[in-house]
């Protein structure tokens, strides 16, 4: 039998957003890997330039609807820093609230994706089943599922009173027995031990090398975690403990993303038995101070890079997102190598990857002659209506 | 002539196997949905959704050919409604019945999943074509099994006979009990035929799309999925019949519903598993049945030789 090339993506159920694997099979066995960026670039970088910061905040908060809070606080804290603001210490214990709050459901909508990858789709009703619970909590907390809208600049737009406490707490300890028994159910279901084990192998070297970062890295005992490394908000004084594994292979992926669950239970009763007290924010300046500034964030799928440059004016002059997919992206190729068909959506999906919030335009050259050129809105719309003409479609009567 | 034709086309032929077809689909849908923690579909959604595919549009792939294309899932309808004729489902005799239509039933079951192998592979899509080929492996992992598993209560009962065996455990109702290792094999292998989870590898969605019913849309769809509801009564009933050869001679209306319960029974062993595993990967597939389920269907061909030939001592 020949090789064959069969395209995951960009349109494929495994994957839920566009991108596009090129996956090249000796029988079942995956010989070669491929991977396009691109299908969903929305120019936010650019958009941030012509908003106030202001806005610029709601906007950022917007490039993941999983980790909003993640580009929210890791943009502001670039702001801040410009600002030279002190920020007061219940303002970043309430982020810290929010960031743990977004990452316990972050990893049970990813145990849920990953189960239904390897159809064991009873897993994924339990584990989504139970990130209600902390969907829940976020929104009446907040107001939102998503997009909690809880940062400003100096501090946070929104206090948590007691009772809130107390039901952060008791929602963390619902969920901990909860997470336990998928712990259990991860180390004895023996077809979905078969399945994760062994699978999307990345070596320590390799993934050192990569630069794989997050529950990625940490799987390949990659000992690497912002919030202990170089703590930001309330981290510094929280005890728990970074979870890594040496499994190097999809089934360490699970452990760790469980074991940081259960260390995020603890982090948030610790949160709400010792909220401290006082303001939650301080009065911030419409317009930014020159200079520049990286902020670093664990969202819940890696570090999260924002560098911020401000020119004085009340608009940013540049930001630049480096969402943690992108860091794992290049370990994909890597893992997918002799692999079987079967696991390429295992694989791709145990990055836990966010496709659009790592996607840049790309712009491919011909090598040959310079043929770059600037296509208008216009043009677009005429291509297209030209090429739907040649299939018998005719759209140009439409109005938009 | 009257008669045989209502056999083929009402009962329990065609519309009656239609039917119950989509009161299986819905006892398993729900059934899988209970164990998920949902609530599941109304009773009236496996008909519905067949409504509804019935009524769209037949799209036939350019390259196919179209003859091959549209004949596959009249066949696997056919075969399946066949083979019903000549199992004993609520008396001792089936409505059709001679000796040696054990093995003519059993390959009108082999028949859906070879229209499922060319059916995929004439839509000559990429999905699809890796689709038919796991079909086909995966076929070669659970069949022998199944026939072996199968075979074992025929070598006691000393007849092909579907109607013969029934007959013949209806007087030896203890040695029923001899086959159990059988029909544990015969479920797994029931399973595998019709590509459920853990084996529901040929049409894994998140691998490939749909596998071999990727290009299948429309009615040719429909008629697909309701060969398959009717595959599993079919399975379903050829296993009640071979392994749980009791209460046969309870006069028709409690017959009925004791073979209605007995085809619910196998429904519910399916949808657990079905529930409570993960899907394996094919080579995980042809390892586990050779390794496990077809030396286990072995030792049962052995345990039945050797009881029939006590007996006959």
């Amino acid at each position: 039998m020949p090789n064959i090339t069969i395209p995951i993506g960009p349109q494929h159920p495994a994957l839920k957003e566009p991108e596009s694997f090129i996956i090249t099979l000796d029988g079942e066995r995956i010989v070669d890997a491929d991977m396009r960026l691109g299908y969903n670039h929305r120019g936010i970088e650019k958009a941030c330039e012509s908003r106030n910061y202001i806005q610029s905040l709601y906007l950022l908060e917007r490039v993941c609807g999983i980790c909003s809070h993640t580009h929210s606080t890791c943009f502001i804290q670039a702001v801040e820093e410009l600002a030279g603001l002190e920020v007061p210490p219940r303002a970043l214990a309430i982020r810290t609230v929010f960031a743990e709050l977004e990452r316990i459901h972050s990893h049970l909508l990813w145990l849920g994706v990953a189960a239904h990858e390897v159809g064991f789709d009873t897993l994924l009703m339990y584990s989504w089943r139970d990130r209600e619970l902390v969907m829940e909590l976020l929104a009446s907390l907040s107001g939102n599922r998503v997009n909690y809208g809880m940062n400003k600049p100096g501090g946070v737009r929104r206090d948590l009173t007691k009772e809130q406490l107390q039901e952060i707490a008791k929602t963390a300890s619902a969920l901990e027995e909860r997470t336990k028994y998928y712990i259990q159910v991860a180390s004895a279901e023996t077809t979905l031990i078969e399945r994760l084990s062994g699978v999307g192998t990345v070596s320590h070297e390799d993934a050192v090398r990569l630069g794989a970062t997050g529950p990625t890295g940490r799987a390949s005992n990659v000992d690497q975690d912002t919030r202990r490394d170089d703590p930001y908000a309330w981290y510094h004084a929280l005890d728990f403990k970074v979870v890594t594994d040496t499994h190097n292979d999809v089934y360490g992926r699970t452990l760790v993303r469980l074991g940081e669950l259960m260390e995020t239970y603890k982090m948030l009763r610790q949160l709400a038995s010792e909220m401290p007290e006082g303001p939650i924010f301080v009065r911030a300046p419409r317009r930014i101070p020159a200079g520049e500034a990286v902020s670093r964030y664990e969202a819940p799928r890696g570090e999260d890079i924002h560098y911020v440059r401000s020119n004085g004016s009340d608009k940013p002059e540049r930001v630049k997102v480096r969402a943690p997919t992108l860091a794992n992206l290049q370990a994909v190729a890597k893992m997918l190598e002799d692999n079987n068909l079967a696991d390429a959506p295992i694989v791709i999906a145990a990055i836990d990857p966010c496709f659009s919030c790592t996607d840049r335009s790309i712009l491919i050259k011909d090598a040959a002659g310079d043929s770059s050129k600037t296509v208008s809105w216009g043009d677009l719309r005429r291509y297209s209506i030209d090429w739907y003409k040649k299939k018998g479609l005719d759209f140009s009567g439409l109005r938009i | 002539m009257a008669s045989s034709l209502f056999h083929i086309f009402v009962f329990p032929g065609f519309l009656f196997l239609a039917a119950f077809g989509l009161i299986v689909e819905f006892v398993d849908r729900k059934l899988y949905a209970r164990m998920q923690n949902r609530m599941g579909p109304p009773w009236y959604q496996p008909a519905a959704d067949f409504i509804k595919l019935a009524a769209k549009k037949e799209i036939i792939p350019e390259n196919a050919r179209a003859s091959m294309f549209k004949f596959m899932p009249v066949l696997a309808l056919t075969s399946v409604t066949v083979a019903v004729l000549y199992i004993p489902t609520w008396g001792a005799q089936a409505t059709f019945a001679f000796s040696g239509d054990l093995i003519v039933v059993v390959y009108l079951l082999t028949i859906p999943t070879l229209t499922f192998f060319l059916g995929g592979w004439y839509s000559t899509s990429l999905y699809s074509s890796i689709g038919a080929v796991r079909t086909l492996t995966q076929l070669f992992a659970y069949e022998v099994p199944l026939f072996l598993a199968i075979l074992a209560p025929a070598i006691v009962a000393h007849t092909w006979s579907l109607s013969e065996m029934a007959q013949f455990y209806r007087e030896n109702p203890i040695l029923t009990l001899v086959h159990i290792p059988g029909f544990a094999v015969a479920i797994v292998a029931l399973q595998g035929k019709l590509e459920r989870v853990p084996f529901d590898i040929p049409e894994a969605e998140t691998e490939i799309v749909g596998g071999t019913f990727t290009e299948y849309t429309g009615r040719l769809l429909a008629l697909f999925r309701m060969a398959i509801d009717i595959e599993m009564i079919v399975g379903a009933s050829l296993l009640a019949a071979v392994f749980l050869p009791f209460g046969f001679g309870v006069g028709p209306i409690a017959g009925f519903l004791l073979y209605l319960a007995k085809v619910l029974f196998i429904v519910a062993i399916l949808a657990t598993m079905r529930s409570v595993l993960a899907r394996l990967r094919i080579e995980q597939m042809v390892d586990f049945c050779w390794r496990w389920v077809a030396p286990v269907a072995l030792a049962q061909i052995l345990l039945s030789l050797i009881v029939s030939g006590v007996r006959g001592s």
